[in-house]
């Protein structure tokens, strides 16, 4: 018998270990999101006091307990305007938002388009699972048109939202689109997305295998995950509005990178301006 | 920040929503997030214009449920926050005060009172928010609420608000009412020094052995904020001393719930505020608050120039109630009337402490409070 020495894990000091295990289930992207999130933070050298993690509900919400900085998860489809508030009282704190389709897009729609109007300097990252997995499978904002689910059982008739085309059309300054299976592209947007100033959208196409999945003829992670291989695309810059997600065609990259001045540099500006007004 | 005063010391002629947020930051406000809404809009008006000069944030959310939500996340980044609303906002805030008071966020949320339900009436008064105001949001908690009946007091109850929102960390509400919101009267602002400020008590642990929801003898657990190292959790799930989810457990729901609620329930006689007049000897008692309560004061003076042994008991504290002396008032009265610009909601705290004194809702919706002599007519017929 060899002896083995116990090591730390490289991404240790990132994580909560007591929250581990995590919740979520096998074949799940969740995982994988977050070791990009985890990636990217470690390749910056980010300072992690100065690092903010807020979530919603859902399943990927869980990511900012496991994320081992400053964290709050909120109600249902309130991140964004929790983390406006902190945003805005420091700004000198990086603020991100990691939450889920439904959380981001149905019931905190309004927040979603507000903040990317505003340019806001928080970044968001959403799994799109394309349902409600922790309630056990209901149709959401993303759900492909005739994909089964809990609640559309004969298959969905509502048209899913384009996210990066919504977050673009919003005011969003930096947007990017991935699947999990794109690991690499994804930490490495992640991390230009923690580098940007303004309002920063990267919306993560994530297995759900469980319950997503094993009702669209998907029953395992690597099933849904050979999906995004064969229909997945890499169009940089494209028209995010052309950028769809159907069976047969998965549009990824990104989207769109321009600078913007953000509402708290512009508040900032104003509140000099009056300042220097007041003294003259 | 520069020369522009953040206490206006000095006798004003003023509103009662500006002295409102005059007195918000007076006290250290130093973040509002809201929403435009009759009768409350004048609050955030003012404080769009005060805040750049005096180093802070304004912000005009989406709608009720971003501005609370912003309010929690400001509060928890370190400054004091707040939000002012009337009914409708009201009820779209109210998950969120949940969170707040789970989460033991400080944080003021002022309601000024208009005519319900729904849209109701809006440039009208009402009181038909205060038991919204205790039990709006679902699950067990308790919170606090003040009801101003003064511009002086749009001013004093605001600051008051805070302290007790720092205090006990706990989501911390002014009640105030459309007359009062609007009505001009003097009000006069000490001098800085000598307005009592509280602010939220800090962590003496270094960050390696903080404890985010460890309270202490009072409680109420010590605050760290975010960006100052500490590095903690917080969650709207019920949770543990370190801030991690405990869904299963029901020793957790136990001890958190339980301690939310002691919280206030059991530094109560701290909390509590209310003001006597001619109770002592009082055969009939009238218990009001808001701008009803003056109307009430002269309906008493009347009563006494008319040879009837009246009283009023104004409540400053609604929320939490204060049980024992209404108890000890009524114990003397052979009634006890309660007007209300509502269908008959603080008068049912009343009759639950009030025990055996009979006691009598006299209630008025719509363009005006009950007057003097409609108060006054009530003591006399209650008095035979
Ligand atoms: S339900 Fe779906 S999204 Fe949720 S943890 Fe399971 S696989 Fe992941």
């Amino acid at each position: 018998m060899t002896e083995t020495e116990a090591f730390e894990h490289p991404f240790a000091k990132y994580l909560r270990a007591a929250m581990m295990p995590h919740i979520w289930c096998s074949g799940c992207g969740n995982g994988i999101i977050l070791n990009a999130f985890v990636h990217a933070l470690d390749e910056m050298q980010m300072d992690l006091n100065k690092l903010v993690v807020v979530s919603g509900i859902g399943c990927i919400g869980r990511a900012a307990g496991y994320t081992n900085v400053d964290s709050f998860h909120t109600t249902h489809g309130r991140p964004i305007a929790f983390a406006t508030g902190v945003k805005l009282a420091k700004p000198e704190l990086e603020v991100v938002v990691i939450s889920g389709d439904g959380d981001l897009f149905a019931i905190g729609g309004n927040h979603f388009i507000h903040a990317a109007r505003r340019n806001i300097g928080i970044k968001v990252i959403c799994a799109n699972n394309f349902n409600y997995g922790m309630t056990g499978g209901q149709v959401g904002p993303t759900t492909p048109l005739e994909a089964l689910t809990t609640t559309t059982p004969y298959g969905n008739i509502e048209h899913p939202f384009n996210l990066v085309h919504l977050a673009a059309a919003s005011g969003a300054t930096y947007v990017a689109r991935w699947t999990t299976l794109h690991v690499r592209m994804l930490a490495i947007s992640i991390k230009k997305l923690l580098q940007r100033e303004g309002f920063s959208f990267i919306e993560v196409v994530s297995p759900c295998p469980e319950i997503f999945g094993r009702r669209n003829k998907m029953r395992t992670g690597l099933e849904m995950m050979e999906w995004f291989r064969k229909a997945s695309v890499i169009e940089n810059f494209s028209d995010p509005a052309k950028a769809e997600i159907t069976p047969e065609r998965i549009v990824v990259g990104e989207f769109v990178d321009v600078e913007k001045p953000t509402y708290e540099k512009l508040l900032h500006d104003k509140m000099a301006q009056i300042l220097k007004e007041s003294e003259d | 920040m520069a020369k522009e005063k953040t206490v206006l010391t000095g006798v004003h002629f003023m509103s009662g929503d500006i002295a409102c947020a005059e007195g918000a930051i007076a006290a250290g406000c130093r973040f509002f997030a809201g929403y435009p809404i009759t009768p409350a809009t004048e609050i955030a008006e003012h404080i769009a214009a005060r805040m750049p000069k005096i180093g802070g944030v304004y912000v005009q959310m989406e709608d009720e449920i971003a501005s609370i939500a912003a309010v929690i996340g400001a509060s928890y980044a370190g400054l004091k926050a707040m939000t002012a609303t009337s009914g409708p906002g009201f009820s779209l805030m109210q998950e969120n005060i949940g969170l707040a008071a789970m989460t033991e966020a400080p944080c003021v949320i002022v309601d000024v009172m208009r005519g319900g339900p729904s849209t109701g009436q809006p440039t009208l008064p009402g009181q038909q928010d205060v038991m919204q105001a205790k039990w709006g949001s679902h699950g067990d908690y308790e919170i606090i609420a003040l009801a101003p009946s003064s511009v002086q007091e749009m001013f004093d109850l605001t600051i008051e608000a805070f302290n007790l929102a720092e205090t006990y960390r706990v989501p911390t509400m002014v009640m105030a009412d459309e007359v009062v919101a609007h009505m001009w009267e003097k009000l006069v602002i000490p001098p800085a020094e000598e307005i009592k400020i509280v602010n939220r008590k800090r962590p003496n642990t270094p960050p390696e052995q903080y404890l985010p929801f460890m309270p202490e003898d009072d409680l109420v657990p010590p605050m760290a904020c975010f960006g100052e190292g500490y590095r903690f959790h917080a969650t709207g799930l019920t949770h543990d001393e370190h801030g991690y989810p405990q869904t299963q457990s029901s020793e957790a729901q136990t001890k958190l719930v339980q301690r939310l609620c002691d919280k206030i329930r059991k530094n109560a006689d701290k909390i509590v505020r209310f003001e006597e007049t001619m109770v002592e000897d009082a055969e009939i008692l009238v218990v009001a608050y808001g701008i009803v309560a003056r109307a009430a004061l002269s309906a008493v003076r009347k009563a006494r120039e008319n040879g009837i042994k009246a009283g009023l008991l104004r409540l400053v504290t609604l929320w939490p109630f204060p049980e024992k002396h209404i108890a000890k008032a009524a114990e003397g009265a052979k009634a006890i009337i309660v007007p209300e610009m509502n269908c008959g909601q603080m008068v049912r705290e009343v009759e639950r402490t009030a025990k055996e004194t009979s006691v009598f809702h006299l209630s008025k919706l719509g363009e005006e409070p009950p007057t003097p002599m409609e108060i006054f007519e009530a003591l006399r017929r209650h008095s035979k």
